[in-house]
């Protein structure tokens, strides 16, 4: 089976990068090197082409009640141009997906979606909407995807794209043309994420790359967001991690009517859970990869889901999913190959977020 | 787009071996190196360790992910390239130039084994 490829394909080779399958498309791995890349949206800006991401719209007369039937989050009297985050799950409180939803209009809601869970999340929502006056539109081969980050990512946009964009504020999205801008991302710095159509896209994305914008792959998408502490389906949630169990109940509403996996996720609030994901802070360097082991005076505790040695600090960070006795400040040890590595158990976020919320 | 050296004897693992006497020179090719992006760790043996031909003798670290390194020989280590210590990005920069490991060849039989530069690169291509 051959991979897809996203509209900036061609781009991405003629820019030399290393392009790797991820999620049924050929994705850029890394242009010039991770570490300059990461560095880029730290201090600059950087743009990542996520038109890999998939797209569904809702609209229809019954269109909050649905989003708030499948949906952890609450959409009750949310005003249009918001956005918010949450999960899909299963009855059992596993989750099927993370995903952002914007409210771009009354009754009309766009679900950004994770590449890799693109045909199982269209199909959940669709045999979940048996009984609702809804229409549900799988759209993601209509849309590109840019992600602008970085603390110079609101001038680029307004300078390089023409796009106004100061106005919105942190999670608020709108349209402009058939142009959907949000300021939201997966980076822990201040930044946008633009939806087009293909040929938009791609004339966005050469614009951006002549005006010295950083091009970025998905190794440093995935260095920022680790840093930050932000999830990956996959790593941090998935079918057997619910939103509970990764520390992410903030995003779950219990005081909603009925949404599915309600019940099994309050259990695990009241009643507690047997695993949940902590942070970890090795003493000294060395690189933590997913589905390490995790001990406690040498017996076996949990695993790691995403470790790495980041780039924003000198220091050597894993979040694993381990016993829920585990408690911050204890002392455990993950195994590296033939050795093992003692560390701290620490808070999840291991470099701070610098979100422009105020403006 | 990728470098291959003349002269030198090609693993399919993507080491390699520079071989002067009975001493050889072992580290990971150009194409390697590429494939694995920003190099941030190497993992070496210590000298006077014994390596066998096939098998793991330490592993390279990219920001994305772990690499067992294979000894294309077998031997004695003799010594590491500490320089690799302090900046693992010497192999992105130049990775015939920075080996890794040097070691005492115990059977110099085993390069037959090997892919020359040519089919090496004739194995890089498929």
């Amino acid at each position: 089976m051959t991979n897809k490829r996203t509209c900036l394909y061609d781009k991405h080779v003629a820019l030399g990068a290393l392009i790797t399958p991820f999620a049924g498309f050929d994705m850029p791995i890394q242009y010039t090197g991770i570490i300059e890349e990461h560095n880029a949206v730290r201090e600059n800006c950087g743009v990542f082409d996520v038109s890999h991401m998939g797209e569904v719209l809702v609209s229809g007369h019954d269109a909050d009640r649905f989003i708030n039937h499948i949906f952890t989050n609450d959409v009750t009297g949310l005003p249009a141009g918001k956005v918010l985050y949450g999960m899909l799950c299963y009855p059992d409180g596993g989750v099927v997906d993370d995903t952002c939803i914007c409210k771009l209009d009354d009754q009309l809601y766009l679900m950004t979606i994770n590449a890799s869970n693109i045909d199982k999340d269209v199909a959940w929502i669709e045999q979940n909407a048996e009984g609702f006056d809804v229409v549900i539109e799988h759209k993601s081969d209509a849309y590109g995807q840019l992600a602008i980050q970085g603390p110079e990512a609101e001038k680029t946009i307004e300078e390089v794209l023409g796009l106004a964009c100061k106005d919105l504020k942190f999670y608020e999205v709108k349209c402009i043309g058939d142009v959907i801008i949000s300021r939201t991302g997966y980076t822990g710095e201040d930044g946008f994420e633009v939806y087009g159509t293909p040929e938009y896209i791609v004339k966005a994305w050469d614009k951006l790359i002549a005006a010295g914008v950083t091009p970025c792959g998905l190794g440093c998408r995935d260095t920022l967001r680790f840093e930050v502490g932000l999830p990956l389906y996959g790593d941090e949630l998935s079918d057997k991690i619910t939103p509970v169990m990764a520390g992410l109940s903030m995003f779950v509403k219990f005081d909603k009517e009925e949404f599915i996996g309600k019940e099994a996720l309050l259990r695990q609030k009241t009643e507690g859970v047997t695993q949940r994901l902590r942070g970890i802070e090795l003493d000294e360097n060395a690189i933590p990869r997913h589905g390490y082991k995790v001990l406690k005076d040498g017996k076996e505790v949990g695993e790691v889901t995403t470790g790495y040695h980041l780039i924003s600090a000198d220091k050597s960070c894993a979040v694993a999913l381990v016993d829920a006795s585990i408690q911050m400040g204890d002392r455990l040890e993950i195994q590296i190959r033939k050795k093992t590595f003692p560390g701290t158990v620490v808070k999840k976020k291991f470099y701070e977020k610098h979100y422009k919320k105020n403006n | 787009m990728t470098k291959v050296i003349e002269g030198l004897y090609y693993s399919e693992s993507h080491e390699y071996v520079k071989v002067a006497g009975n001493v050889g020179y072992i580290g990971i090719t150009d194409y390697a190196q590429h494939a694995l992006g920003t190099i941030v760790y190497v993992d070496m043996p210590d000298v006077d360790d014994d390596v066998e031909m096939d098998e793991d003798f330490g592993a390279i670290e990219s920001v994305k992910a772990a690499s067992d390194l294979k000894s294309p020989v077998s031997g004695k280590v003799l010594e590491v390239n500490e320089a690799l210590e302090d900046d693992p990005g010497l192999l992105n920069k130049d990775a015939f130039e920075n080996w890794i490991i040097k070691v005492e060849l115990t059977d110099t039989s085993e390069l037959k084994d090997l892919m020359d530069a040519k089919a090496y690169e004739e194995f890089c291509a498929e």
